[in-house]
């Protein structure tokens, strides 16, 4: 492979044309008076594994995109094996060899895997021979690649790893040579995307083009050949993996220096705060998935519950928060047992000094069509009661004030929440939360789909409110984050607590064991590596003003 | 109840079953693409009118049926404009549809033949008569078997032939082909349509122009098939009962006959047991009987189907989005 020159800014030259799968050159696209792309050079090597990094609303997805012809550049050239190609639509790319597994799925929720395969690509007016000859397709490529789903499996039993594996095996089925893949971990477990990255060496090793777009900065140094960056619509750099850190390709990202470790005093625990005795919660089809656990949080501390997804940590954070009724057990605030049961369990735990982040924003923590301020008060409108009415300048003042404190950009209190980014949302959910002074904080996944910005404001604000001597309670699929966060970390798994570590001495791969439910025997599974040890959490000691937490 | 009574209420079973299923099957394919339409009432109202018109001033049923279809068609351009292009709302262009069928008709039949609405009686050619089915007449007299060929299987218009062949048709096109297998999947994920290379637009309209022959034809049928001539609403709610029982067969052909078999059956009984004395309670008002289809509609709706889940994407205007 030819080495690029690290300092080349915009084109990277060494690279004979015919080692090229994709080539952009100039491409710009504006959104309204967005300018999403702006005069982009990008040349991507056959048989490489390459990564686009950048944080949200930097231009990856919308790039690519172009490439795949579901939106048309104002000005630029795409070349295909060096030959220019106007990709008017997704057809075209397809039938260029360029596949893309997006980041939200494009299935079809109750068709079989076979069906979602073919659509698109019948080579009939009759469906039967395609699905036969499709079959036979699915099985080899199975074998090849090591995709194996079940055919006749319909898509909504699958698993999120195995609906992207459906994904992935449309694109292969049309004859993509090179594949697009769109944030394609943000949605699966750790596990899944140690078998994703499995099968990303493979595709690449039989000769296929893979495009990664992503954050995270861990999965870019674990698995590309060459990286390129990109910030507000621009293409920074493109930089060969093995010459570059972690350290570097976050500053790259937002444009200034970061660090890369969450900073934080040693705790000062306290009295019990939020004390959870034998708790037993079961899922919407009455499985048992929160078994008999039992834990306390103590004030100024903050306990981290690390596990895989899926092994209860939403059915505990539910049931806790008083949104899902438990079976059995006590869950005490401040030594009084809360009454947690009925629909008004999350507003009676409110009211009991509880707030709580839910995991997923979007669904449970806002309302999407609502504006900011509207979002501002939801859970706590009873405190803005005048009257009949509500009292609106006083909400809207409190909005203003949340806006300052926890930097919610842009600083507008009427703009509808779909409207912000997932960073800023998720601002919008803390400072309501966190704001009304809770005694107990519980927080679900506070950094999912946030940027890395925010991330290390968000983590200031959690560690701020230990601080002040609260008890929080942090539930997190990231185990990074966990780590560098909590001061004690409880392992989850299988709905029970299955052991408690010091995250200061921690080891790694025991807290792996202890995750996959293989401690302590640990003869069963691998421990979910992480090979860049202290990324993903990155730390200004910049831009702290207007951010003290009362 | 005898064996001659059965037959002549399953027959009339029959004859009012087959608006409905061809109803029911052109709401299935609109609604299997992702477009809601509370208009087949209008589009059957219209196209009735219309075939009702044609053929009483052309004297061919033939020329009906194309006028009832084409009727079928314009209102269906005019949803389709209004809620694929527009990206409008269309239940709301449903309803307006429902509106225009309701006072065009009335208006255009009162201007154009002075009846009050009603369309001059047609008769001969001008209607689509029973068909005799082969050796129909010689088996008459076998019993049972005979009786049951002669009353419920010879003796019906082309139309009802064709709906009942419709539904099979349906089933293959929708899962056996590939047209089908694209109109399915628009209706549960446009996007996984657009992202394979593939118009919305061009599907959700083809999907629409099925929907206007159905509904046309059924359309015409209550005019000059079932009825010798077009009056004031005679669709009477049988656009609303299709997508009633579309819900109730949860989007498939096979159970949406049944189903409009079923509404036909009670639309038999109820015409049959009209004016009958019955124990206790004597004769009971027309009214009440001609109420028990809809009250068990709305039983079963509401208590017997378990959950039906509607095609994912129905009622949603397709946006491409950033």
């Amino acid at each position: 492979m030819t080495s690029l020159n690290p300092s080349a800014q915009q084109r990277p030259s060494g690279a004979a044309a015919s080692d090229l799968a994709i080539e952009l050159v100039g491409i710009n696209k504006h959104f309204g008076p967005v300018h999403a792309n702006r005069d982009i050079h990008l040349q991507i090597k056959r048989g490489t594994v390459h990564g686009i990094v950048g944080e949200n609303g930097a231009g990856k997805s919308t790039l690519m995109s172009i490439l795949y012809g579901f939106y048309t550049a104002e000005s630029g050239e795409i070349r295909v094996n060096g030959t220019p190609q106007a990709i008017t639509d997704s057809r075209h790319a397809l039938k260029l060899g360029i596949g893309m597994v997006h980041q939200h799925f494009m299935l079809v929720d109750n068709f079989t895997v076979l069906e979602n395969v073919v659509l698109g690509a019948e080579d009939s007016s009759l469906l039967a021979p395609t699905l036969t000859k499709a079959r036979a397709q699915l099985k080899r490529l199975a074998t090849d690649y090591g995709l194996t789903v079940d055919p006749d499996a319909v898509i909504e039993n699958l698993s999120v790893g195995q609906q992207q594996r459906v994904e992935i095996l449309k694109a292969l089925y049309r004859g993509a040579e090179t594949l697009i893949l769109d944030e394609p971990t943000g949605v699966l477990t750790p596990n899944e995307a140690d078998q994703l990255f499995e099968v990303i060496r493979t595709l690449r090793d039989e000769g296929k083009t893979v495009i990664l777009i992503t954050h995270k900065l861990r999965e870019i140094m674990a698995i590309t050949d060459e990286v390129s960056v990109m910030r507000q619509g621009a293409m920074v750099k493109t930089l060969e993996t093995k010459s570059t850190s972690p350290g570097e390709l976050a500053e790259l990202m937002v444009g200034r220096r970061v660090l890369l470790r969450v900073e934080k005093g040693p705790a000062n625990p306290g009295k019990i705060m939020l004390d959870v005795e034998n708790l037993v919660v079961t899922d919407d089809f009455k499985v048992e998935r929160v078994k008999n656990v039992s834990f306390s949080v103590r004030a100024g501390e903050i306990v981290g519950i690390a596990g895989v997804a899926g092994n209860g940590q939403s059915e505990l954070l539910e049931s806790i928060s008083g949104m899902r009724d438990q079976q059995s057990g006590v869950v005490r605030l401040n030594g009084v047992p809360l009454s947690l049961e009925g629909d008004d369990g999350a507003s009676r735990a409110r009211a009991a000094g509880l707030a709580h982040v839910p995991e997923d924003r979007l669904r449970m923590g806002l309302i999407t069509n609502f504006s900011e301020w509207e979002n501002s008060i939801l859970g706590y409108e009873g405190k803005y009661g005048k009257g009949l009415g509500l009292d609106i300048a006083a909400a809207r003042e409190a909005a203003d004030a949340y806006i300052k404190k926890f930097d919610i950009r842009p600083p507008n209190k009427d703009l509808k929440t779909a409207n912000f980014s997932g960073g800023n949302q998720q601002k919008i959910v803390l400072a309501r939360e966190m704001e009304r002074n809770p005694d107990v904080l519980i927080v679900g996944q506070p950094t999912r789909g946030v940027d890395i910005g925010a991330i290390e404001f968000i983590h200031n604000q959690i560690i701020k409110m230990r601080d002040a001597g609260k008890a929080i309670l942090l539930v997190s699929v990231e185990l990074d984050e966990i780590r560098s966060l909590s001061d004690r970390i409880l392992v989850l798994f299988d709905g029970q607590i299955v052991g408690e570590a010091d995250p200061a001495t921690a080891d790694e791969t025991e807290l792996g064991l202890l995750m996959t439910g293989s401690h302590p025997s640990g003869d069963k599974l691998p421990p979910h590596e992480t090979p860049v040890q202290q990324t993903l959490v990155e730390m200004s000691p910049k831009n702290n003003t207007g951010r003290d937490t009362n | 109840m005898n064996l001659v009574d059965i037959t002549l209420i399953l027959d009339s079973t029959v004859r009012l079953a087959i608006p409905l299923i061809l109803a029911c099957l052109a709401g299935l394919f609109s609604e299997r693409a992702g477009i809601v339409d509370i208009g087949l009432e209008g589009k059957l109202l219209a196209s009735a009118f219309a075939a009702a018109a044609m053929s009483a001033v052309t004297g061919s049923a033939w020329a009906g049926l194309c006028a009832g279809i084409g009727a079928a068609f314009l209102f269906s351009a005019i949803h389709g404009l209004a809620s694929i292009n527009l990206k409008g709302n269309q239940t709301i262009s449903g309803v307006a549809l429902n509106f225009l069928a309701a006072g065009l008709t009335t208006f255009l039949g009162q201007s154009w033949f002075k009846r009050g609405g009603y369309t001059p009686q047609l008769s001969g050619d001008q209607r689509f008569s029973p068909i005799t089915l082969p050796f129909a007449n010689e088996l008459k007299e076998v019993p049972v078997i005979g009786q049951i060929y002669w009353e419920l299987i010879s003796g019906h218009n082309i139309i009802t032939y064709f709906a009942f062949l419709a539904v099979p048709i349906t089933a293959w096109v929708l899962f056996r082909t590939r047209f089908g297998l694209r109109l399915r999947a628009v209706g549960e994920n446009p996007k996984a349509i657009d992202t394979a290379g593939i118009s919305v637009t061009a599907l959700r309209y083809q999907a629409l122009i099925i929907t206007a022959v159905l509904v046309g034809i059924g359309g015409t049928y209550l005019s000059i098939a079932q009825s010798a001539g077009f009056n004031n609403n005679m669709s009477a709610g049988r656009g609303y009962i299709a997508l009633a029982a579309l819900i109730f067969a949860k989007w498939r052909p096979g159970p949406a006959l049944l189903v409009c078999l079923m509404f036909g059956f009670l639309d038999a009984v109820q015409l049959r047991i009209q004016g009958v004395q019955f124990p206790i309670v004597g004769e009971v008002p027309v009214q009440f009987i001609q109420m028990l289809p809809y009250i068990l509609t709305v039983i079963l709706l509401a208590g017997f189907i378990g959950r039906a889940i509607a095609p994912k994407a129905s009622g949603i205007p397709y946006t491409k989005e950033r």
